[in-house]
């Protein structure tokens, strides 16, 4: 326990000599890594608990008509304020809670899944986002808003004969699609065999010569899709059937040498959200390597270096006025408020249930609850959500499997295979 | 020049943002700014603020009531009912619409209500998208109207091409470029378009996304490679540019011709010299190679130990480290003393690296040590090369 921090490593004298080499080779690249001669926003690692508080209440009810731009995200902004009021451990009053579900079932969409807005078609996006913040909030009346059945109706239009799924009817594929629906069908016990029936492959093949994921098969790793490959795969049981090693490698080499925070990909510029994509991949892989019987694991740390990224996040990336950020010189938002509690959550809180350590840089109060690292709500949310929809059957799918029920993709998968 | 939306500034967008996990960032000029920031901070939202200032030139001078309300000024629009959002009696998340942006959606609500297929339906999509062009019910509205109407495709490739240039960071607008070429099965403006929009950020995800999309569709490969050198000219550091070199080769000679790879570790090397802390060209040497094993390539070892001396970093620290392992895991005949030997060195690089060169990754680079030291090579448990 670190408790007063005597010298923090942002401040340290060896850090100037992790300072970005450019070879005296001047690319795009280097000037904008180079030009971020990372301000602290603050000279002291700790969190502006109450100001955060205030930002996320008054968000959770209103919004000025700068948000007219997330007017298709509405579920997204419940779930990134609700789990960043539960990682601060502030109680969300069960009127405001009620209206949510209210909220949101409005979002749902009569054909099933849960639309970005009010009279919206659903997606995939809010379908994760409302469900999860329904999950927190995890009352009967929360958990009964979600229609199951259609709900899987909904889940089987998404699908394409390459096993991956679209974000939304007539709409584009990529890997977020399987994240998003097999948190949400694991979570609503909707989860059939037939439902993911090749998904595995088609995930397996957005990894990459670089050892992250893609988005789809062929592009770069990257962050954001490195995390919901790997997380679909865990919650499918079939992680193990990634190349471990190379994931691993590349998930630790995006942590940057001098800010402490994560990039997300490589030679790309580091960003306060990766401290969950990122920094959230290692709880998953440490477990995926002792599933696979790796002996020499940590039993007190992830594989990252949990207080520089701490660091980062509680001197760079706070808005005094409550908020956090990507990096200083951004504004706060409430996607970037979500996504840095939930890595500093990461970052202070290492293994499970029956082990739990804890490393809390600056003052105790910095402690946040810990975080679920597939689902990014907190255990206990999960475990509540699991224990009610266990006991409701499994609807029924067979009028889906074997068919697709014909919405037409956008163009199919490349028809030739790779050459090497 | 990149749009923002009303007056409000729009910061500049998160790499997610392209990713669609994260929709558009905004600062919120007329709420966030406070004085309470360091002045650092108050000197860069200034500096924001006065981007979007210059980008205001279509906007300043313009008359607020030269907007022409559908239920108020539009009477070719009288006979519709415009239909209120349906967010309950005690909304959460509840947005400040302007007057304009109810407007037009309550109208948008009216026509899908109806599943109205007109003219006047479609021209309202276009507002519709200028107001929030994330709506992907509005697209998929455009898209319908486009067919039931049947369109002029050209015109619409205008369009999108002109959206995309305001905002080549959103999910829809890409797709639905995409669905328009597919219905014309013209991709002939395409790798010049998405050149353009890469010339002015040469790692747009979505762009490079499209891009191989539509060289796979289409078997545009020929030119490629090319287009990939001269972005790596620009910017050696460029990782995407490096992930395409590798799509290119990868669908068209392969990996497995000697000569392919003999060329491309040649490749890597020259830009190596030149830059020695570039990680993408140390990744991609890699990642060609592990495949085949990275001892297995005669020579190249003696090669990174010789730049070791002069163009040292730590991920050439890391590919001999690499290099060692894979003689370890893959040249299991060789004498004991040989792998001893080899076995210290990977040991003695992994404690480096840990303790002086790589810090950062110390964690890391400590289970490595210990793995390696348990069982002489990485574990079962990290490969899964025989999958």
């Amino acid at each position: 326990m670190d408790g007063v921090s005597p010298v923090l490593r942002s401040f340290s004298e060896q850090l100037t000599a992790e300072t970005f080499i450019d070879d005296g080779v001047e690319t795009v690249t280097s000037v904008e890594q180079v030009s971020r001669r990372l301000a602290k926003l603050a000279s002291v690692a700790n969190k502006a608990d109450e100001s955060h508080y205030q930002y996320l209440k008054k968000g959770l009810r209103h919004l000025s008509d700068a948000y007219e731009c997330l007017d298709a995200s509405r579920p997204w902004l419940c779930f990134w304020i609700l789990h960043s009021l539960e990682l601060l451990e502030e109680p969300v009053p069960a009127t405001v809670a009620s209206d949510v579900c209210q909220f949101l079932a409005r979002c749902q969409s009569p054909t099933g899944g849960f639309a970005g807005g009010p009279g919206q078609y659903a997606h995939l996006a809010p379908t994760y986002a409302a469900v999860n913040a329904l999950c927190i909030i995890g009352t009967e009346e929360a958990y009964s808003v979600i229609d199951r059945e259609k709900l899987l109706d909904f889940l089987w239009s998404l699908k394409q004969p390459d096993g991956s799924f679209m974000m939304h009817v007539g709409g584009e594929v990529d890997v977020r699609s399987a994240y998003c629906a097999a948190s949400v069908a694991s979570l609503t016990n909707i989860l059939t065999p037939k439902l993911f029936e090749d998904t595995t492959n088609w995930i397996l093949r957005c990894q990459n010569w670089e050892g992250g994921l893609s988005g789809v098969p062929g592009l770069e790793a990257h962050g954001g899709y490195t995390f919901c490959g790997t997380a679909a795969l865990v919650i499918l049981g079939n992680e193990h059937m990634l190349d471990l090693k190379a994931l691993l490698r590349w998930v630790v080499s995006r942590q940057m040498r001098f800010e402490g925070g994560f990039q997300g990909r490589c030679n790309k510029l580091v960003d306060g959200c990766y401290s969950f994509w990122q920094a959230g991949v290692l709880p998953l892989l440490h477990r995926a390597l002792f599933k696979e019987g790796e002996s020499e694991l940590s039993r007190h740390q992830w594989m990252f270096e949990q207080k520089a990224l701490q660091e980062y996040i509680l001197l760079c990336c706070q808005n005094p006025t409550g908020g956090l950020l990507d990096k200083p010189g951004k504004s706060r938002d409430f996607y970037h408020t979500c996504y840095c509690l939930s890595g500093l959550a990461i970052a202070q809180h290492f293994g499970n249930l029956d082990h739990h350590q804890e490393i809390i840089l600056g003052k105790e109060e910095n402690r946040l609850a810990p975080t679920h690292p597939v689902y990014n709500i907190c255990p206990e949310k999960v475990a509540g959500a699991l224990e009610h929809f266990l006991k409701l059957p499994v609807p029924d799918d067979s009028r889906h499997v074997g068919g697709f029920t014909g919405i037409k993709p956008p163009a199919a998968a490349p028809s030739h295979e790779p050459q090497s | 020049m990149h749009r923002k939306t009303t007056p409000e500034v729009v910061s500049t967008s998160c790499a997610e943002l392209e990713a669609g996990i994260q929709p558009r960032k905004l600062a919120m000029s007329g709420v966030e700014k406070t004085s309470n920031e360091s002045p650092e901070v108050e000197d860069k939202n200034k500096e924001m603020d006065a981007e979007a200032e210059e980008s205001f030139g279509d906007d300043y001078g313009v008359e607020p009531s030269q907007y022409l309300f559908y239920r108020y000024d539009r009477k070719e629009w009288a006979d519709l009912e415009p239909v209120p959002q349906d967010e309950g009696p005690n909304p959460v998340v509840k947005i400040a619409y302007s007057k304009k942006f109810s407007d037009v959606y309550d109208y948008f609500r009216a026509l899908l209500k109806k599943d109205e297929r007109s003219e006047r339906a479609f021209a309202l999509t276009a507002d519709a998208i200028d107001l929030n062009a994330a709506n992907y019910t509005v697209w998929h509205y455009r898209r319908i109207l486009l067919q039931a109407l049947s369109k002029d495709l050209r015109k619409e490739m205008t369009y999108i091409t002109n959206i995309i240039e305001e905002q080549p960071k959103n999910y829809q607008v890409w797709h639905h470029r995409r669905m328009v070429v597919e219905w014309l099965n013209d991709p002939t403006e395409e790798l010049a378009f998405i050149a353009e929009i890469l010339s002015q950020d040469a790692k747009n995800y979505h762009a490079w996304q499209h891009r191989q999309w539509v060289i796979q569709e289409y078997k545009l490969w020929d030119n490629e490679l090319e287009f990939v050198e001269s972005l790596l000219e620009d910017d050696v550091r460029n990782n995407s540019a490096w992930n395409q070199r590798h799509f290119v080769i990868s669908h068209t000679t392969g990996y497995s011709d000697p000569a392919v790879v003999e060329r491309e570790i040649q490749y890597c090397l020259q830009q190596i010299r030149k830059a020695p802390h570039n990680e993408s060209a140390w990744n991609y040497l890699k990642g060609i190679l592990q495949d085949h094993g990275l001892s297995s390539q005669p020579g190249l070892l003696e090669k990174v130990l010789e730049l070791k001396e002069t163009h040292c970093s730590p991920y050439l620290l890391a590919f001999l480290f690499d290099c060692y392992e894979d003689a370890l895991e893959n040249s299991k005949n060789t004498e004991e003393q040989e792998r001893q030997e080899t076995l210290s060195k990977a040991l003695e690089i992994c404690e480096l690296l840990a303790q002086e060169k790589d810090t950062i990754r110390k964690e890391y680079w400590q289970f490595l040590g210990r793995s390696l030291q348990m069982t002489g090579s990485i574990p079962d448990s990290l490969t899964n090369r025989h999958y």
